[in-house]
């Protein structure tokens, strides 16, 4: 069972260390992470593997938008995109 | 692997768009509730209530949390009480209040079901009910009622229809104070659908099994963006192949919430209903994807064409991606819930003979219409009558909810806030149909019903 992070926004120092710290913290498994930076804007997507996190997809949600409120942050269940875009 | 731009997609529909799940509505029988004393037969509705959809509201929002999308609405319809009045006897407004204290104690905003289906004769009860209508809707604030007064099937009951004329009002005027708003929460159907998640209208038919999740999908918004994003010069068969594939996406997120949730709760999933349904929010109008395509305003000649395109492949995109489509399934087009809508009724370009054009190709009826609050019972009796017979000839559900708009003066309007939204009088035709009204009796079965 997979989750996806998508972050966006204004490109600082950190971005990228903030989220992946959160999920060591929360023993998140990152599978793959892909990120741009276009004109100053810092656009992220990570996937995750959620069996063994310690707390819920709404609690990381919540945990990030603290430690990120620069920007918009969305962690979603993965089987959103797959039933949406895969038939 | 995803693409990161389908990942964006997808939530841009979310946040720029409003997409969401309009509402999950549990569908609760109340048939092993009937005693024949009115009292008992109330108790267990609560505590049938209580126990099938006490988790309801809860499961909704860790759906919710976990895939990222709004689940605006969490509500239940039941079994139309007049079987239960039938059953006990005693005052049917104890039903409501009973239905409204069940509401309230397990958090959902809207509960369906205080309704009759009379569309070929009054049974046991169904008479009862109708006259307790209007003190009903106006000591209760969550429960909604619908009466059916007609169908391919059995043609057009036109003794109700009578007396629906004369409810509606009386709804409007116990109500005089709170801008009528007793006649928000009444719908009279033509072909009701007995799954229907959508309120006011929602009530579970004696066909469904005990007890099952519906799924209600919207999603305007993203229908008027994917068109937007197109080429200028695309042609309406590439129009309609867009709407196709959007909707496919909004009632892929439909199922897949729907499934969720019986899993969670333990109870049979039953269909998805893909509506285009409108909130009064900047975004989120099905009249703003008619001016998309290429109309000044709604209103406009062209309206019902692009409407019906509209509808139609809504329809076709939704059908694939679901496995149980049902409920109404196509465009809502209310006037006071809709952004776009209000707008050209306010100016005058949107007017009540359009929409029963509309009506007759999209999915429900005239709806949430504020008309002249010196309107007659007989004239609103025709207006029922009038949908009604759309629906019955083309084989499709029609309904009317009119707001009688007692108290307010040409120009006035009644802003009601929320998902209700706001709306101007718009005027109907004042010529007297009472002679037709009162003779009374059925208009009979049409030749379409014979397709055996």
């Amino acid at each position: 069972m997979r989750a996806i992070i998508s972050v966006i926004g204004k490109d600082e120092i950190g971005i990228l260390a903030k989220v992946s710290g959160l999920c060591a913290e929360k023993k998140a498994n990152i599978v793959a992470v892909t990120q741009s930076v276009v004109e100053g804007y810092f656009s992220m997507t990570m996937i995750i593997q959620v069996e063994d996190m310690t707390c819920t997809i709404g609690e990381l949600q919540n945990l990030l938008d603290e430690r990120l409120p620069e920007t918009k942050n969305r962690v979603m269940h993965e089987d959103i995109f797959y039933e949406m875009h895969r038939i | 692997m995803f693409d990161p731009q389908e990942i964006r997609e997808t939530i841009d529909m979310i946040d720029e768009d409003n997409l969401d799940v309009r509402t999950i509505t549990m569908g609760i029988s109340l048939l092993d509730c009937m005693d024949s004393d009115i009292d008992r037969s109330c108790e267990k509705v609560i505590r049938k209530i209580k126990r099938c959809a006490g988790k309801l509201v809860e499961t909704g929002e860790i759906i919710e949390k976990r895939y990222g999308i709004p689940i605006v609405n969490k509500r239940v319809s039941v079994t139309p009480v007049s079987m239960l009045v039938g059953a006990s006897g005693g005052d049917p407004v104890k039903y409501a209040k009973a239905l409204d204290q069940a509401a309230e104690a397990i958090g959902v905003n809207y509960i369906g079901g205080y309704s009759a289906l009379v569309q070929k004769g009054f049974g046991p009860g169904d008479k009862e009910l109708i006259q307790s209508i209007p003190r009903a809707l106006a000591v209760t604030e969550r429960v909604c009622s619908s009466v059916n007064i007609g169908s391919t099937k059995a043609g057009i009951n036109m003794d109700a229809v009578a007396l629906m004329g004369k409810i509606v009002r009386q709804c409007a005027e116990l109500t005089a104070e709170r801008q009528c708003v007793g006649a928000t929460k009444l719908v009279v159907f033509c072909n009701a659908p007995e799954d229907n998640p959508f309120m006011a209208g929602a009530f579970h038919g004696v066909g469904e099994p005990d007890c099952v999740i519906n799924v209600g999908v919207s999603g305007p918004g993203v229908v008027r963006s994917a068109i937007a994003s197109m080429d200028e010069n695309a042609d309406l068969q590439q129009v309609s192949d867009k709407i196709k594939k959007t909707a496919f996406k909004v009632t892929r997120m439909g199922q897949l919430v729907g499934t969720v949730a019986s899993e969670m709760l333990g109870v049979p999933f039953g269909i998805v209903d893909l509506s285009l349904a409108p909130t009064p929010a900047i975004g989120d109008s099905v009249a703003h994807i008619l001016e998309e395509i290429g109309l000044e305003r709604v209103g406009a000649c062209g309206t019902t064409a692009a409407l019906a395109m509209l509808n139609d492949a809504v329809k076709k995109g939704g059908v694939m991606a679901s496995s149980t489509i049902g409920g109404l399934s196509g465009a809502f087009i209310p006037v006071t819930e809709d952004a776009g809508m209000i707008r050209a009724a306010r100016e005058g370009v949107l007017t009540v003979q359009k929409l029963e054009a509309m009506t007759a190709v999209c999915s429900v009826g005239l709806d949430m219409i504020v008309i002249p609050g010196d309107t007659t019972a007989e004239v609103i009796s025709a207006i029922i009558a009038d949908e009604a017979a759309i629906g019955m000839i083309n084989t499709k559900t029609t309904a009317v909810r009119v707001i009688p708009g007692i108290g307010l003066k040409e120009g006035e309007e009644f802003d009601y806030g929320g998902l209700f939204g706001a709306g101007p009088v718009m005027p109907v035709s004042k010529l007297s149909p009472a002679k037709m009204i009162n003779r009374g009796g059925r208009i009979p079965a049409p030749i379409q019903s014979l397709k055996n």
